[in-house]
């Protein structure tokens, strides 16, 4: 089950900042458990951000990722209010999304 | 058989399955399975990027933890659609590209694992052409093992 989420996204002259938190173990299939054995791939593939409905900007992102992302991203303007959505898919198929306002 | 009980199979499939196909998002395979910058830039059209001093890289110069190296990336050159990062030494060096849309600012600012002391890689892409900008991280502890 994906963990939880957490975004703020933040009107500051004239750029909106949107930072964004997804809880995910990003394993790069190179670990080994306490028992020796490789703990298997799982990691985010795709993150996305829309804006109003309109998505805005489109990530791949590999298992080089560190373990509960974090991201920053910038949108031209924006405005108070203005309806912020991240989601993201994993290798597993496992989604997860978020929404915010413009504060 | 029964021919309703077909038909509403059918819907039912084509429910179901639509917005499967429309989850499934574009991912580099190739790019992010190339274990050099070379192959990784191959698949990214980027064989003979420009170097640009309009592309900025702001990471720390020796990083303490490998697993957690913040990396922000701002491009200056103007009609910039898409950013890759790329870690030089890491197994896999693509670690994420990012398309950017109309009403979005060509920035990024990650967190990236660096296994080893390496190049940051960033490039991007600007009205059909490719631009380059490194930066080099030292890494006293890795970040791919435990």
């Amino acid at each position: 089950m994906a963990g939880p989420m957490k975004m703020r996204a933040t009107l500051n002259g004239g750029v909106t900042d949107v930072r964004v938190l997804m809880t995910h173990p990003m394993e790069t299939g190179q670990r080994k458990d306490p028992d020796g054995k490789l703990v298997p791939l799982h990691f985010i593939q795709n993150v996305t951000l829309k804006v109003n409905g309109k998505t805005v900007v489109e990530s791949q992102i590999s298992q080089g990722i560190s373990r509960n992302p974090v991201f920053t991203f910038r949108i031209k303007g924006g405005a108070k209010g203005d309806r912020i959505e991240v989601s993201w898919i994993d290798n597993h198929g496992e989604t997860n999304q978020t929404e915010t306002a413009v504060a | 058989m029964n021919p309703l009980r077909r038909t509403l199979l059918a819907a039912a499939a084509a429910i179901v399955l639509k917005p499967l196909a429309a989850l499934a998002a574009t991912w580099n395979k190739d790019g992010f399975g190339a274990k050099t910058t070379a192959d990784a830039l191959k698949t990214l059209g980027a064989t003979q990027p420009l170097p640009s001093k309009d592309l900025l890289i702001e990471a720390p110069e020796i990083a303490e933890n490998g697993a957690v190296v913040p990396i922000e990336i701002t491009s200056n050159v103007p009609g910039t659609t898409s950013i890759a990062v790329l870690i030089d030494k890491n197994p896999f060096p693509l670690v994420g590209k990012f398309d950017f849309m109309e009403g979005a600012l060509p920035f990024v600012k990650l967190n990236a694992k660096v296994g080893e002391t390496s190049e940051v890689r960033v490039v991007a892409e600007a009205r059909g052409k490719h631009y380059v900008a490194t930066q080099e991280i030292k890494v006293t502890i890795g970040g791919c093992g435990g």
